[in-house]
């Protein structure tokens, strides 16, 4: 999986509440979601954002509320990845297991500023700044969730897990 | 070597001997929670992949608090969702209008969690039950889906932080304004993917309801987990609500620990969180003049018995300001007629309260109790992001019952024995 795009740029501590407000919180439509996704930091954000841009951010990204409605509506409204010093425990693995793939990697939120456009790859965790040249190394993800990504997400193993049993 | 309380936990349910910070485990879940806002999603998922039961009816566990009675259309149908399939899959704990309360109060009080149970839930806040020396986390919907299905889930291993409070709390100090201190002290991200191990004297006196306010808010630091060992207050509480057998663990004492802090708690004073974030901490002397428009006393941290006491031992006698709007809401049914039985109901009513069925309502800018711009909140609750009790220019303060009884009465955030 490769990922090329411009990149928003917020800062730390970006909660939840944030990312996906409560007061919408009455639908699971990811497009219903999508249309308020970072709201509250950023009122413009859901207007201006478009397919396979990139959001890149400070630490603790996605702290607060467990809602899976966080990552929903970031990869609803169309961002292909999220580059971040570090995550949040819960919004890491509610990440993982619907798909949205994200990248800890400190020195690359600091040599990246908005606007630039950025190239990742998944593989690896490669991520070039192309505006500026500069290449960066993501942490790499543990093997059990690259293996969870593999089959097609947490729902899958399941799935297979049930299949094995009966 | 020896292992941590949640070190121990984790490797009994995963059916090991020992186990380290770090390795990642499949554990055996004793309970699964979800709330009207987390489930739908889950059973979106569940449904999705065709699966056809839940693991154990007793132990899927559903709580409509957040905004129910629905407060409008759309939650409503949220609400039924939720509702259908507790019906379809005969859901023995399925908690509705007139029964519910907000989860974490809930769940110790009706016994259906205990001593050296694992149990994840589909809400941050799920870390409350370490209170009762239980592993408890928040996932998401998906990760809850896959425990609705299994009665397992994947972890890895946290490492523990040892919290020591040592001394005698001075009067007006709660177990709100310790763990206030705590985050304001390690930050937002302080225990990432951590366990928070609360230990020393302070922690042995206190009451269990202000035990579960401390371990409610390690989530707030960022932590996995926040657990407290089962003592004699632990089994007197639990003994006779708990459904099912529990075990009791405690820590080695030559478990490893990857920090130990030490507080004084007799140096300490009631603490205020600013907005927006739970770390902004000062204490209570230091908050300026702060006017407010509204004082939110209750959720899953300060929504027990023992904080509306607190709050009622305040408000006798005396008036709310008039520019300002008090709201209680207890945390669930049992509490608000304990509350009223104690006489609770009537001081606050006297006093210009307005007390709500119990419900999470402006805690999470659900409904109840909603900001308006440029408003400003101070509540017992445990979040103070932009925009959590309505709009994003309005502010939340956080602390303690006492401190917000007596803010509501001055018109400004004071120290409780400003109005005694
Ligand atoms: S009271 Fe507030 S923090 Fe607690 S479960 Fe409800 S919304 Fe969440």
């Amino acid at each position: 999986m490769k990922f090329n795009g411009p990149v928003w740029k917020f800062g730390k501590d970006i909660d939840t509440d944030a990312i996906i407000p409560a007061r919408y919180l009455n639908t699971t439509s990811p497009e219903e979601l999508a249309k308020h996704c970072m709201e509250d930091a950023d009122p413009t954000f859901p207007q201006k954002v478009k397919a396979g841009d990139i959001i890149v951010a400070d630490k603790n990204f996605g702290c607060g509320s467990s809602r899976e409605h966080a990552p929903i509506c970031i990869k609803a409204a169309g961002v292909s990845c999220v580059i971040a010093k570090s995550f949040a425990r819960i919004f890491f693995r509610n990440s993982i297991n619907i798909g949205l793939p994200i990248f800890e990697c400190p020195e690359a939120v600091d040599g990246i500023s908005e606007g630039d456009v950025v190239s990742v790859n998944a593989a690896d965790g490669t991520i070039v700044n192309e505006t500026t040249g500069a290449t960066f190394k993501a942490k790499a993800l543990p093997a059990s969730m690259q293996e969870l990504i593999a089959v097609g997400g947490l729902m899958k193993y399941v799935q297979a897990k049930l299949a094995a049993k009966a | 070597m020896g292992m941590t309380i949640t070190e121990k936990i984790l490797a009994a349910h995963a059916g090991k001997a020992t186990v380290e910070p770090g390795e990642l485990i499949h554990a055996q879940l004793d309970a699964v929670l979800a709330n009207d806002v987390t489930a739908p999603v889950s059973i979106k998922e569940f449904e999705a992949h065709n699966i056809e039961k839940v693991f154990d009816k007793e132990r899927v566990i559903f709580v409509q608090d957040h905004f129910v009675p629905a407060k409008d259309i759309k939650s409503a149908e949220q609400a039924k969702i939720m509702r259908d399939f507790a019906r379809k899959h005969e859901l023995l704990n399925h908690f509705d209008v007139g029964e519910m309360g907000i989860e974490h109060c809930l769940l110790p009080e009706k016994g259906l969690v205990g001593p050296g149970d694992v149990v994840i839930g589909a809400d941050s806040h799920t870390c409350t039950y370490g209170a009762l020396g239980a592993f408890a986390t928040g996932v998401g919907s998906t990760d809850l889906a896959a425990g609705m299905a299994l009665g397992e889930a994947w972890f890895k291993v946290p490492e523990t932080i040892k919290f020591d409070y040592d001394g005698v709390l001075p009067e007006d100090v709660t177990g709100k304004d310790l763990i206030l201190h705590t985050i304001g002290d390690i930050g937002v991200d302080g225990a990432l993917y951590q366990s928070m191990e609360l230990t020393g004297t302070a922690i042995e006196n206190l009451s269990m309801d202000g035990r579960m306010t401390m371990t409610n808010m390690a989530i707030e630091a960022g932590a996995k987990n926040g657990i407290i060992a089962p003592d004699k207050t632990t089994l007197a509480y639990i003994e006779d609500r708990a459904v099912r057998p529990f075990k009791v663990y405690a820590s080695d004492n030559d478990a490893k620990y990857v920090r130990e802090i030490k507080y004084d708690v007799e140096k300490l004073e009631p603490v205020v969180a600013f907005p927006h974030l739970p770390e902004n901490t000062k204490p209570v002397s230091e908050a300026g003049h702060v006017e407010i428009d509204q004082v939110v006393i209750g959720s899953c941290t300060n929504g027990r018995i023992e904080d509306l006491r607190l709050a009622a031992k305040i408000f006798q006698g005396k008036k709310v300001h008039k520019n300002v709007r008090c709201i209680i809401f207890p945390g669930t049914q049992a509490i608000y007629k304990q509350a009223i039985k104690e006489g609770l109901m009537e001081i606050f009513i006297d006093a210009g309260v307005a007390v709500s069925t119990p419900t999470c309502g402006p805690c999470l800018g659900g409904h109840m109790g909603i900001l308006a711009k440029g408003e400003r909140a101070l509540a017992t609750t445990n979040r103070n992001f932009v925009g959590r009790m309505g709009h994003p220019e309005s502010e939340v303060y956080l602390c303690g019952c006492n401190v917000a009884a007596a803010s509501a009465i001055a018109g400004r955030i004071v120290h409780p024995r400003e109005v005694e």
